[in-house]
């Protein structure tokens, strides 16, 4: 059994006390300690700028060009926080409780209890840094709900909510590169972890521009290099998110934990076509006013708005009367693939569901009729008004899937289809957010710990922002303490070892110099994981992929052709080393979907359901954690981390 | 819905590296579907210069849905292509003709020097933030959120400039390659929030010293930043800016 590290006492006391009883480190000796933070998303920047501020020397990378282009950016919807600015019943319990139950009892409750603590700070630290979130006529602060809960704790900024905390992050980082506290390495890409004496110790890492690969010692190595999603080829990540730090922590000792736990998002624009290279989100906000339907009657060749109310099927209302179009995500995308799949589709490829606003820009419109008192109104100006009013709320959305699909969505309901969009899986770490490797650490997406089985809307940029700004920074420092004594180490025969086989690595690609282009590996592979480690998995099926992504790699490394020099930018060579990775991660996943004989949350086993096909969770047998060890090629040893729920009992998952 | 399929000219620059001088080559790119987006287009390129044993083009990109500000391209002489308020992650094919020929350019501007093909150095407009696009708050110092009321119209003013995603459109589009915009919309997103007070006069004299420091040219006022900016970033913030410069060079001790 793993070892988590939780405090004694009771849980809403674990992190005061933790926190009053911690090690510290003095301002003279902070000076003098290094500490590698690889990533610049929410929980990096936020790691980076926090760290910095409290003076330890920080080095940042990034592969983007600058860190301000990390994916958290793209993040729409919202952050939560157990404010109770609306009064409406939330607190931190309540938080906690939902976050638990929406992951369906796979988290660790101290971790998660942690969270909804400092989750009111984050949001407060966020306004202090000038991060302009919605506010109400008064002045203050506005919020809205999502998926899984029941109260309004959601703050955002229109739909552009992780731009906005990004830039507030990535500015509060380039104050400290400005006061020479943080060195910023943008373009670089981490491609080992070097140990010495089995304690990580600095990284190698590749300058993008210049192929030359450089050695960063470093006291403390921090993982914020976000989520795996791209292993699927087809997701909402951006081009560039890849798991390349994170496995290379694995392959030096860090144990992947529940890998095979990821998120498909219920709201995305569906697949045009074999072109396809990434998927785009319609925020989960627009569930808040939406409506979602797919047609009665199989074969229906009415359009959308020519379909009569008694001829659509609200599936989500009807299968969920209590949560109706808010359930968690898990769920929402599982009832929209069971529709499809009946053959109710819509659309060219019948892989999509309708999302529709005519309700409720008639319900806005009639609402702005009698705030600003207007009598005499024809239909026609209701439906201006309303238009106006979800205009103002989710326009940016509106005009994104107009550009990408050109329909109107003001006029048409919009298509809509899960896709991958977010991994709860990750590296494993304990409460002070340690890797099973000392002084290697994770942070936001690329742990584990806070989501189970699935996560909640809102919460991803609350965890890495708590992990980065107010967890990391006490946590780290108390191992550090201990520390002190140990030098700077400029040169030592691990850093050569550990380039030497880094460099090694990258020729040996390079020389395979066969036919098949990078991209059309990393294709085949993401429709292997797709189909059989996608919404549904079953033995059979994870089986035959395990085989496939065998097989796949075995071509990669005797048919991928890398074009360009070693030493020269070269985004091909980037992504070879990339794909490389997924490969290895792929076949992961399948391993511990297939370990995992139930259904919970986002991994849903088609042997284990209710009989109205809902999931089955097995608490008796699977209520841990799986954290896996590499042994090898193909070769991994399960750990389990028991999960003990003092505070919460589990109960089937219910939004009935 | 039916979809058409075109065949295209792509003319596009080359260049190996920052010190070797550059070209433009011309390629054939055959059974285009107009729902591809334009990086899609240049993707299919690609993957047939890789498997003909040629090299693939190389240009920024990232999150491919117009918030990342890393993709950029001078298409047909327009940041970002033909459409308005647009990132040309988001330029699908079907702004374009069966049969016509697509120029695509770097960003050209000094300040953004090529790294190869299609990418430049935009790590310029990271420094002009480090003079000072940030407000000095150290983690743990906030106060409560909601102690502080803000005027929603102010809020909204300062959401409107603070959505700039610092791709450089608008330094591209000016002819004095300028970056007047970009710095401008920082300055007004914390200058119209309280909490950016204390420092805004400090603020805006070290940012413009940096901006002329990295080269960028002087505004003059020809608005095509505005028209460019994929985020329409209004040419007002650049009013607002020359106000609070003036402003804070007057009375700054």
């Amino acid at each position: 059994m793993l070892d988590s590290k939780i405090p004694s006492g009771k849980l809403d006391d674990k992190w005061v006390d933790y926190k009053g009883h911690c090690k510290l480190v003095n301002p003279a000796n902070k000076r003098k300690m290094e500490i590698i933070i690889v990533g610049t998303g929410l929980a990096g920047a936020s790691a980076a700028a926090a760290m910095g501020e409290l003076g330890y020397k920080v080095k940042a990378f990034c592969f983007q060009d600058s860190p301000r282009r990390a994916h958290s950016i793209a993040a729409q919807g919202g952050i939560n926080a157990a404010k109770n600015y609306q009064n409406d019943g939330d607190s931190v319990f309540r938080l906690f409780y939902d976050t638990i139950k929406g992951g369906d009892y796979r988290a660790r409750e101290a971790n998660v209890h942690r969270l909804a603590e400092v989750s009111a700070n984050i949001i407060d630290q966020c306004v202090a840094q000038g991060v302009p979130f919605a506010r109400e006529y008064g002045g203050l602060l506005s919020n809205r709900s999502f998926g899984g809960t029941q109260v309004q704790r959601t703050f955002y900024a229109a739909g552009q909510t992780g731009q906005q905390l990004l830039i507030g992050a990535y500015q509060a980082l380039e104050r400290q590169v400005a006061l020479g506290n943080v060195t910023m390495h943008t373009r670089h890409e981490m491609l080992d972890v070097v140990k010495i004496d089995g304690k990580a110790t600095g990284i190698i890492a590749r300058n993008l521009i210049t192929g030359e690969l450089e050695k960063h010692f470093g006291h403390a190595v921090l993982i914020c290099s976000g989520g795996y999603g791209n292993v699927y080829y087809l997701s909402t990540n951006a081009m560039g998110s890849n798991v390349t730090a994170a496995w290379k922590a694995h392959k030096q000792g860090a144990y992947f934990a529940n890998p095979c736990f990821t998120q498909i998002h219920p709201t995305c624009i569906p697949v045009s076509g074999d072109h396809q290279s990434k998927l785009t989100l319609m925020s989960e906000s627009l569930r808040n006013d939406g409506r979602i339907w797919v047609p009665k009657n199989l074969g229906e060749i009415r359009k959308a708005n020519d379909i009569p109310e008694e001829d659509r099927d609200y599936f989500l209302e009807r299968r969920y009367p209590a949560f109706g179009n808010l359930v968690p995500r898990d769920v929402a995308s599982r009832a929209a693939k069971e529709r499809c799949d009946a053959g109710h589709g819509v659309g060219t490829s019948k892989q999509a569901v309708y999302l529709d606003y005519a309700a409720a820009i008639q319900r806005y419109g009639k609402i702005e009729v009698s705030k600003q008192g207007l009598t005499n109104v024809s239909a026609d100006e209701i439906t201006a008004l309303g238009k106006e009013v979800v205009k103002e709320k989710y326009g940016n959305l509106f005009n994104m899937y107009a550009k990408i699909t050109g329909e109107n969505p003001y006029e048409v309901p919009m298509r809509i289809y899960p896709a991958v969009h977010y991994t709860m899986g990750g590296l494993w770490v304990d409460y002070e957010l340690q890797t099973t490797v000392p002084g290697l650490y994770a942070l936001g997406e690329a742990n584990f710990s806070d989501h189970g089985a699935n996560r909640l809307g809102a919460s991803a940029l609350m965890q890495g922002l708590a992990d980065g700004y107010f967890v990391a920074p006490y946590t780290v420092g108390n191992n550090l303490a201990d520390a002190i004594y140990n030098a700077a180490i400029p040169t030592h025969p691990a850093f050569e070892e550990a380039a030497k086989k880094v460099a090694d690595r990258i020729a040996s690609l390079k020389n395979i110099n066969g036919k098949q282009s990078v991209e059309s590996f990393h294709k085949r592979l993401g429709k292997i994981i797709w189909n059989e480690c996608g919404m549904s998995r079953s033995e059979a099926g994870l089986k035959k992929a395990i085989a496939d992504i065998q097989a796949l790699k075995k071509e990669f490394w005797s048919d991928v052709r890398i074009p360009g020099d070693i030493n020269e930018y070269n985004p091909e060579l980037d992504k070879a080393n990339r794909v490389a990775d997924f490969i290895e991660l792929g076949e992961l996943m399948c391993v511990d979907a297939l370990n995992r004989n139930e259904s919970c949350g986002g991994h849903f086993r088609e042997e284990y359901q209710t009989p109205d096909g809902e999931a089955l969770r097995d608490d008796e047998n699977f209520m841990y954690v799986a954290a896996w060890e590499n042994k090898g090629e193909h070769n991994w040893t399960l750990h389990k981390e028991e999960l003990k729920y003092e505070m919460i009992k589990p109960s089937q998952r219910n939004y009935k | 819905m039916s979809h058409t399929t075109m065949n295209l000219k792509v003319k596009v620059w080359r260049q190996k590296n920052a010190t070797t001088p550059g070209a433009f080559v011309t390629y054939d790119v055959a059974g285009i579907s107009d729902e591809m987006s334009f990086l899609e287009m240049l993707d299919v390129l690609n993957e047939r210069l890789i498997t003909e044993g040629g090299e693939p083009i190389a240009f920024d990109h990232d999150c491919r849905e117009g918030i990342c500000g890393m993709c950029s391209l001078y298409i047909n002489g327009k940041p970002h292509g033909p459409w308005q308020a647009n990132t040309t992650c988001q330029l699908h094919m079907r702004a374009f003709k069966d049969g016509e020929t697509i120029v695509i350019e770097p960003w050209r501007a000094n300040s953004f020097p090529i790294v190869k093909d299609l990418t430049v150095d935009r790590s310029a407009f990271d420094r002009i933030i480090q003079a000072g696009g940030y407000i000095s708050v150290n983690t743990g110092n906030a106060v409560d959120g909601n102690s502080l009321p803000i005027e929603k119209a102010k809020a909204d003013d300062a959401f409107a400039a603070a959505m700039c995603i610092g791709c450089g459109a608008c330094v591209a589009a000016c002819k004095n390659s300028s970056a007047m915009l970009f710095l401008s919309a920082k300055v007004s997103h914390l200058a119209l929030l309280p909490q950016g007070a204390p420092e805004r006069k400090t603020r805006v004299l070290s940012m413009v010293a940096q901006m002329d420091k990295e080269g960028f040219g002087a505004c003059t006022n020809t608005g095509a930043c505005e028209a460019t900016c994929p985020k329409e970033i209004s040419i007002s913030n650049i009013a607002r800016l020359n106000k609070e410069y003036l402003g804070a060079s007057l009375t700054a001790e």
